[in-house]
Order: C-alpha cells, then sequence, then structure tokens
C-alpha cells in the first residue's frame, strides 16, 4: 500500500527539525540561541507548509489520521500562540537561566504532540499524541530544577495527569470493546444510546479531557502548576494545551459521540458551570498573579465549554472563536508579566503592582484594556467572545446557563476590577526596571491592539470558523 | 445623507482623545486642554446641527446609518428622531463645561483624565444615537470603564469601594438586559429596533424580557431600592464626573425606558406600571426625606437627583402625552440643574476641600456672585416656576393626575419635600452666621466658573419661560410612541 505522504507533511518536517536540532543541540555547546531561533525559524516554517496545503479532508493510515480545515486552523493557531509565547518569554528565560537547549525542543515535541491529538481519527493516534503531549509538559513544568516550586508543581502535575491518563485510557479500552473499533468513523456508526457501555467509556474519556483543560472537578492541579512553573511555561501552559484539549473536545463529540450526544451534553453543561462558578469565586482571594490567572483561565474554559455544552456546530464555533479571543489576551497579559521585574526579580504578587499607572503608563493601559477584556466589557474582544457563547446557548433556549454564565461575569469583573484598582487607584511601592523586551512589547501591542478595534469587524474569526464545518 | 453624519459625532471626541494620548505632557499641560476643548466644543456645534436639520414633524428615524457588523445579521445601526436628540445635545452641552471645570479641580493626571472624559462623551452619544440592540449594549456598558477609572483615580478617600460598587451594580443589572437581548434576537430573528417596533414580541415572553431590561435600567436610573450606588458614587467622583453622571449617564436609563421597553413591550409596560408607579412613590418621598437629613452636600444633591428620577419614571409609565413630554423634559432640565449644582459644590469643594455643609453658612457675604448662581440653581431644583425644574414636574404630575389621583397625591408631597431639603441647603449654606474664619478669605467665582455656571443659567431659565424648542422636537415623535403603544395595547384588548 502507498501512502500519500503529503497529508502528514507538517508533522513529518516538525519531527525531523526536532532530531534535527536536538543533534545540533547535543554536539554544540552553548547552543541555546541557536536552537531557540531554530525552533521559531521551524515553527514559522511549518505554519507555511500547512498554509500551502489544501484543505480538503482527506485520510490516511486506514483513516486514522485525518487532514482537514479543521485541524488546519488548529495546528495553525496552536503554532502561531506558541511562537508568540515562545518569543517573548525569551529574556525571562534568559534572566531565570533556564536557557537550556532542550526547552525550545520539548515545546516542539509538545507541539507534535499536539498535531496528533488534533488530526487525530483514532483512539491509538489520539492517545499517542496526548501522551506525547503530556510528557512534555511534565518536563516542562519542572524545566526550573533547582527551584522547589517547579519540581513540586512538576511532580504534582505528573502525578495527576497520570491518573487522568489512566482513566482517559480505560475509557479508550472500554469504548474499543463495546464498539470493537479504534476508528472514530466506526465507534460513531456503532453507538447509540442502548449501548450503556459506551457511555461508560465516553464519561471515562470526558475526564481525561476535562483534566487536560483544566476543568473543574479536574482543575485541582491548575493553580498549583501555574504558580511553581516558571511563568515562560505558565504562559505556555495557560495558552497552548488548552487550544488542542478544546479541539479534541469538539472532535470527540463531532465524530465518535454525535450520536450519544445528549449523555455528553449533559456532563458538559454541569463541568461548565462547575468551572464558571469556580473560577470566579476561587480567584478572588489570590495574592498570587499567576495563582489568579489560574484560575481565571479555569473560568474561561468554563466559558467556551459553554458553547460545546450547546451541542451544535453554532456552539462550537462560538466556542472556537472564544479560545481564539481567550489565547489573544493570555498572550497579551502573560507578556507584560514578563516585564515586571526588579532588580533582576520578577515580580508576581499582585500588590506589587501598585502604582504602575504612574511610572508605567504603556504598561497600566495594556494591563488596563486587556484585564477589562477578560471581564468580558464592551467594546474590548473578550465581550464579543462571551457575546458569542452566550448567543449560541440561547439559540438552544439553555437559559440557566446562560444566566448562570452571565452572573459569574460579574463576580469574576471583581477580581479583574481588584487588579485595575490596584495599578491606577493605590499609591505606588516600586518602580519595576525599564525591561528592554521588545518581542513582549510588541506582543503586548498587537494583543491589545486586537482587542481595542476587534469591534470593528467582530465577524472576522466568526467567518474563518464558520468554513471550518462546511463539510 | 450620505456624510456619516452620526458616526463623525460618535467618534469625534474618540479620535481627539487619541490625539491628546499622543501630546506631549508638560507642566502646563495646555496642549491636551485645548484639544479636548476644542474637540468637544466641534462636537457639540455638531449636534447643534444636526438638532437643526432635524425634520421635526417627523416621527421617523432620521440620518440613518446602516452598516452590516456581526455575520451580516446584526447591523450596526445609527439613527436619531426628536427624542434622542435633545440627549445628544445635552451630552454634546455637558462634555466641554465638564472639560473647563477640570481645569479648575484636576491637579494630577490631567491628559488621562481628558482622555477619560472624551471617550466617554463617544459612548454616551453612540447610547443615544444607537439603533440596534447590540450596539446599544456595547456602549451602554463601555461607558462603565471611564466612569470607574474617573471615579477610582481622581475620587476622594473612599473612591474604591464606590468605583467598584457602581461597576458591579450595573454590570449586574446589564447582564441580565444581554440575555434579554439575545433571546429576542431567537424570537425576532433581528436587533434591529425598527424592525423590532413592527414586529409584535410575544406576549408570553414579554413580560420576563421587560423584566431583565428593568433590572438594567432600574440601576442605572436609580430606583429605589438598588439607588444606593449613586450617592457613593457621586460623593467621591471628582466633580466632572458627577456632573456627568447625574446630567447624563442616569438619562440613559429613562431614554432606555422610553426606546426599549415602552414600543417594543407595550403589554408588559401596562402590567407592570403598579410596580413602577409604587418604586416612584417611593423614591420621591423617602430618598427627598433621606436628603433632609444629609450633611454632606453632594450626598444631599445625589438623593434629591434619586427623587426627581422618580418624576421620570412615573411621567413614562403614565402613558400620556403630558407624562412622557414632562418626564424627557424634567430629564433635561435635570441634566442642567444638577450640573449646575454639582459644578457649585465643585466651586466651594476646590477651594475648602469641604463638602460638609457645616463647614460653610453665610457665604453670601463674601462670593455674591457665586451665592446668587446657587440660589438660582437651588429654586430651579425645588421647581420655582420659571425655572426649567417646574415645567417638568409640572407636566408628569398632570400626566400623573389622568392615571391615578392618589399616585399624583403623593408625588406631590414629593416637590414639598424638595422645596424643604433645597431651601434648608441655601439657608445652612449660603445665609446664616460664618462660623469658619477661612471662608473670609475666599475668593470669588473666577472668569472660568462664571463661564459655566452662567452658561447653565441662562439655559435653565431659557426653558423655564420658553421650553417650545425642546416640546416642539419632541411633540411628533412623543406622539408616535403613544399611539404605537395605545395601538398594541387595544390590538391586545387591554382595556
Amino acid at each position: 500500500m502507498i501512502y500519500n505522504l503529503n497529508i502528514l507533511l507538517p508533522e513529518i518536517f516538525l519531527a525531523l527539525s526536532i532530531f534535527f536540532v536536538l543533534m545540533l543541540g547535543v554536539f554544540l555547546k552553548n547552543s541555546f540561541n541557536l536552537i531557540f531561533n531554530l525552533s521559531s525559524i521551524i515553527i514559522v516554517m511549518t505554519i507555511a507548509i500547512i498554509f500551502n496545503r489544501p484543505n480538503i479532508e482527506e485520510k490516511i493510515f486506514l483513516e486514522s489520521f485525518t487532514r482537514d480545515a479543521f485541524s488546519n486552523f488548529f495546528k495553525i493557531l496552536i503554532l502561531v500562540s506558541s511562537l508568540f509565547v515562545l518569543n517573548t518569554s525569551k529574556n525571562y528565560i534568559i534572566d531565570k537561566k533556564l536557557n537550556k537547549f532542550e526547552y525550545p525542543i520539548i515545546i516542539l515535541l509538545s507541539i507534535l504532540g499536539m498535531f496528533f491529538m488534533v488530526s487525530s481519527n483514532d483512539i491509538i493516534i489520539f492517545y499517542l499524541g496526548l501522551e506525547l503531549q503530556s510528557l512534555s509538559l511534565y518536563i516542562l513544568a519542572s524545566i526550573d530544577r533547582d527551584n522547589l516550586k517547579s519540581s513540586e508543581s512538576g511532580i504534582k502535575y505528573f502525578i495527576l495527569s497520570a491518573l487522568s491518563s489512566g482513566l482517559l485510557l480505560y475509557g479508550c479500552s472500554l469504548l474499543y470493546g463495546f464498539t470493537g473499533s479504534t476508528n472514530f468513523d466506526l465507534i460513531a456508526n456503532e453507538l447509540n444510546k442502548e449501548n450503556t457501555g459506551a457511555v461508560f467509556a465516553m464519561v471515562f474519556i470526558l475526564v481525561g479531557l476535562a483534566f487536560k483543560v483544566s476543568a473543574v472537578p479536574f482543575h485541582m492541579w491548575t493553580p498549583d502548576v501555574y504558580e511553581g512553573a516558571p511563568t515562560s511555561i505558565t504562559g505556555y501552559f495557560a495558552v497552548v494545551p488548552k487550544v488542542a484539549g478544546l479541539a479534541v473536545l469538539i472532535k470527540f463529540m463531532l465524530i465518535p459521540f454525535s450520536n450519544i450526544l445528549s449523555e455528553w451534553q449533559t456532563i458538559i453543561i454541569f463541568i461548565s458551570i462547575a468551572s464558571m462558578i469556580l473560577g470566579a469565586v476561587a480567584a478572588i482571594g489570590q495574592k498570587n498573579i499567576k495563582r489568579l490567572l489560574a484560575y481565571s483561565s479555569i473560568g474561561h474554559v468554563g466559558y467556551a465549554l459553554a458553547g460545546v455544552a450547546v451541542g451544535n456546530v453554532s456552539g462550537y464555533q462560538s466556542a472556537i472563536v472564544y479560545i481564539s479571543i481567550y489565547v489573544i489576551m493570555n498572550i497579551g497579559i502573560f507578556s507584560c508579566l514578563y516585564l515586571l521585574k526588579k532588580n533582576g526579580e520578577y515580580k508576581e504578587n499582585i500588590s506589587d503592582l501598585s502604582g504602575v499607572s504612574k511610572k508605567h503608563p504603556l504598561l497600566a493601559i495594556s494591563f488596563l484594556i486587556i484585564l477589562f477584556s477578560l471581564a468580558g466589557i464592551p467594546p474590548l474582544g473578550g465581550f464579543f467572545a462571551k457575546f458569542y457563547v452566550f448567543s449560541a446557548v440561547i439559540e438552544q433556549k439553555m437559559f440557566a446557563l446562560a444566566i448562570i454564565g452571565l452572573l459569574t461575569t460579574v463576580i469574576s469583573a471583581f477580581y479583574y476590577l481588584n487588579i485595575i484598582k490596584i495599578i491606577y487607584f493605590d499609591d505606588s511601592a516600586i518602580t519595576f526596571d525599564a525591561v528592554k523586551n521588545k518581542k513582549a512589547q510588541v506582543s503586548i501591542f498587537i494583543s491589545c491592539s486586537i482587542l481595542l478595534t476587534f469591534f470593528l469587524y467582530p465577524s472576522i474569526l466568526n467567518k474563518l470558523v464558520a468554513s471550518l464545518f462546511i463539510n | 445623507m450620505n456624510f456619516p453624519i452620526l458616526s463623525t459625532l460618535i467618534f469625534l471626541p474618540l479620535v481627539s482623545s487619541f490625539f491628546i494620548f499622543l501630546s506631549k505632557e508638560s507642566k502646563s499641560n495646555n496642549s491636551a486642554v485645548y484639544i479636548s476643548l476644542f474637540s468637544s466644543l466641534a462636537t457639540f456645534l455638531l449636534s447643534l446641527f444636526i438638532w437643526y436639520s432635524l425634520d421635526s414633524t417627523s416621527s421617523d428615524f432620521q440620518f440613518l446609518e446602516e452598516k452590516n457588523w456581526i455575520n451580516n445579521f446584526i447591523k450596526f445601526k445609527l439613527g436619531v428622531d426628536g427624542i434622542s436628540i435633545l440627549f445628544i445635545v445635552l451630552t454634546a452641552l455637558i462634555t466641554p463645561i465638564c472639560i473647563i471645570s477640570c481645569i479648575n479641580s484636576v491637579k494630577a493626571r490631567v491628559k488621562e483624565f481628558l482622555i477619560a472624559i472624551l471617550v466617554l462623551e463617544t459612548f454616551m452619544i453612540g447610547v443615544f444615537c444607537s439603533l440596534d440592540l447590540v450596539v446599544f449594549y456595547l456602549f451602554f456598558e463601555a461607558g462603565l470603564i471611564p466612569m470607574f477609572l474617573i471615579i477610582g483615580v481622581w475620587g476622594g478617600p473612599r473612591r474604591v469601594y464606590s468605583a467598584f460598587k457602581f461597576f458591579l451594580f450595573t454590570l449586574l443589572g446589564s447582564v441580565l438586559m444581554l440575555v434579554a437581548i439575545i433571546v429576542i434576537f431567537w424570537i425576532t430573528g433581528t436587533t434591529d429596533v425598527t424592525e423590532i417596533y413592527k414586529i409584535q414580541i410575544p406576549k408570553e415572553y414579554q413580560n420576563l424580557l421587560w423584566l431583565a431590561f428593568f433590572s438594567s435600567f432600574a440601576v442605572k436610573m436609580p430606583m429605589w431600592p438598588v439607588h444606593t450606588w449613586l450617592p457613593d458614587a457621586h460623593v467621591e467622583a471628582p466633580t466632572a464626573g458627577s456632573v456627568i453622571l447625574a446630567a447624563i449617564l442616569l438619562k440613559m436609563a429613562g431614554y432606555g425606558f422610553l426606546r426599549f421597553s415602552l414600543p417594543m413591550f407595550p403589554i408588559a409596560s401596562e402590567y407592570f406600571t403598579p410596580l413602577i408607579f409604587t418604586l416612584s412613590i417611593i423614591a420621591i418621598i423617602y430618598t427627598s426625606l433621606v436628603a433632609l437629613m444629609q450633611e454632606d452636600m453632594k450626598k444631599l444633591i445625589a438623593y434629591s437627583s434619586v427623587a426627581h428620577m422618580g418624576y421620570v419614571t412615573l411621567g413614562i409609565f403614565t402613558f400620556t402625552k403630558q407624562g412622557i413630554e414632562g418626564s424627557i423634559f424634567q430629564m433635561i432640565s435635570h441634566g442642567l440643574i444638577s450640573a449646575a449644582l454639582f459644578l457649585c459644590v465643585g466651586v466651594v469643594y476646590d477651594r475648602l476641600h469641604s463638602r460638609m455643609i457645616s463647614t460653610y453658612g453665610g457665604l453670601v457675604n463674601y462670593l455674591p456672585k457665586y451665592s446668587f448662581l446657587f440660589i438660582v440653581f437651588a429654586l430651579a431644583g425645588l421647581g420655582l416656576p420659571g425655572t426649567s425644574g417646574f415645567l417638568g414636574e409640572f407636566l408628569v404630575l398632570a400626566g400623573a393626575f389622568q392615571k391615578n389621583y392618589l399616585v399624583s397625591m403623593l408625588a406631590t408631597f414629593g416637590v414639598v419635600l424638595g422645596a424643604a431639603y433645597m431651601l434648608w441647603l441655601s439657608k445652612r449654606v449660603i445665609f446664616g452666621n460664618t462660623n469658619n474664619n477661612e471662608i473670609k478669605n475666599l475668593k470669588d467665582i473666577n472668569n472660568l466658573e462664571a463661564l459655566m455656571l452662567i452658561t447653565l443659567a441662562i439655559l435653565i431659565i431659557l426653558f423655564g419661560f420658553y421650553p417650545s424648542p425642546l416640546i416642539d422636537t419632541l411633540n411628533v415623535s412623543v406622539n408616535n410612541l403613544i399611539n404605537n403603544y395605545e395601538i398594541a395595547i387595544k390590538a391586545n384588548g387591554l382595556n
């Protein structure tokens, strides 16, 4: 059998380049800069390769791997956000002495894992992709080896994640047992509501996925890992795996579980409401900004899941738009964190931000825009994200979900306002060093401009996302 | 008309705020002030031009602008009619006054303050121009951001509490309105207000949707019992912030009732009239009594605002021509009077840094010009005939009489109470003995302050004697509103 390997070209290119830079790193000394830059180039080239491929749906390897508009969109989103996260954090990595050549390579590996996740059309491929991603993330979480908190967060993440992977794998095997296949399309044909065993399998798989996107009640690891891991890694955690996790969730609903959607929906509605509430309430008392962002990301995942819970195409579209805008906001806010440096130390306490508006007006206004956008106040981008999600939710007459969701935005507005209060209303405590981090500044600028001008063409993302679901 | 004149009006302040952002901050800070003053005056002239060229014999929306906006089904639609143009002109008038007032009173971060004011002006004009529910919501909510900062950054000692309370109260009310807007979209397939006017929203939905809109407008208005954020916000906000809050932000809710609640949900509006009447009466009497007890001048005026807004809601829900015209007139006149009163408090606050009534006394001996203007505004505030304050209240009460004797009688008590707290305030601040030696050294109002206050005083007296420019503009639109309302009520077999 001859395979059309063209379909796999981005993955093959990425994998080979990873081996190449890994070899380079092994044999060259002090090669961090070189490998870092090469990695950025690899990411850009992969983006170019994906753009060069047609968006027609094609499957390969006994239909276990798909390439279509859907997976391509997510791959590009993953690559672009990784590119931003990597480049904005370079100064941070060097300052924190994390500049080991493995760092960008492991990130590339996790990207490869996510590629297989979003493209998978088979449980085995899906699981392998997921594990490749997770294993890379464990290492990344504990990459600051001499730091107790970083190691702790890595171990914590590893143990909990391994547990959830186990559950997920158990679900996969149940699914295979009850349907006799590992292929998504075949599973979809076999499944129906009477198949109680498959519903069990679905629950286990959902647990695994909920863990990966850090939805309540599988969120326990998030605050600790976000706080313990170096900020550059937290920024990565907050953005990229969420995108991949959401893509897989939507994919599961679209293909293998499309016939037992209502069972799946009930659980997602619960998870969504729980995440929104916890994300709003638990963040209030936080003193560490990374911890706060962890809870905020739990809340945001809740909103995205509210779109997924709708269970139709317009709901999935709104969830994808939501996560895209979430990515823009989070890249912006983490880039801001890289600028909070005092005497060579990066500040993480919210109280350190007091009076930033007097000494660093531009940084303060960036915080302002991004935080109001995270809170979902119009006319910023974050409002439109929520608007689309809740209009999809209300279209299906799920009023309770919509009202609870919107009420939690009021609660969560409180802690975003609280940061703004500290930045703008309080007297200044610290003058931060003038950090020369052009890349972070540029990415803050891009993120803020998008959020500010989003209202001019609010449907630009919708059109793009709608084209993913045409077939 | 091809030229997008309303968009120009809306975005002119925003664009100029961008220029202020780019302007260099020097010690004198002049360029920022000049740019903002110039742009706000230009906006004012433009709004006057729109008022002048508006055809007041037609109840249609004019200067329409439409642009595909969200997914080709929600349009960015703007337009004005006889009702909204008055609020737009009011907004455009108050903004330059605020900018002038901040020359004296804002010492720190002037540039940012001016940017906040101009951005806020954009959002406020946007609220009154928008003919699409989503566009309306966008502007309505966006106004929270600059106002939050104005209270929080330039406010008094308890500014954080007040700013949070203001923001969260309003946001909580508004999210329910957002739900209602989306529901309307899925029921009718459009959020274009003019389209929704033509489609009757099914009866079974109306009550809930009305309540959702009400939750937002009641907080913004503010109506008893959700008015508690207003005194706090007023007291802590800087003078210009209080002026904008009282003169314009509160009017958004009244405008919202007229533009959305009444025409879109006529049956529910009829159904909930007793609720509105009860809350309005409580607001008028209770907050007037509370105002009597205040020791803080700003707080007193804030509570009087709540009472005056009680007349507005009362008038709107009488569904009579006098009632509705009266409440619109009352909103405009309260916009001028409360702005003037807050400016008056600001004038003495800038000199003595106290808002307490007990600090002052006998100002008439040392600040005669100031005292004269203060008395004019206080008398207008209590609704003396010959000032614009009288006409609004009178029309509202005349409208209420046609509906319900008891309600109008109770509301009339409010007029008496209003006179009581205003006169007592004047007595304690302007007349009486001077116990505070600092007052003897105070300077009377300077030219800038005189300019602001005299402009407002002239307008208040002018509209008191000659209200027809306002009433003529309103007339046709209000008639149309009432006609449509009566048709809808009759079609559903209610009285």
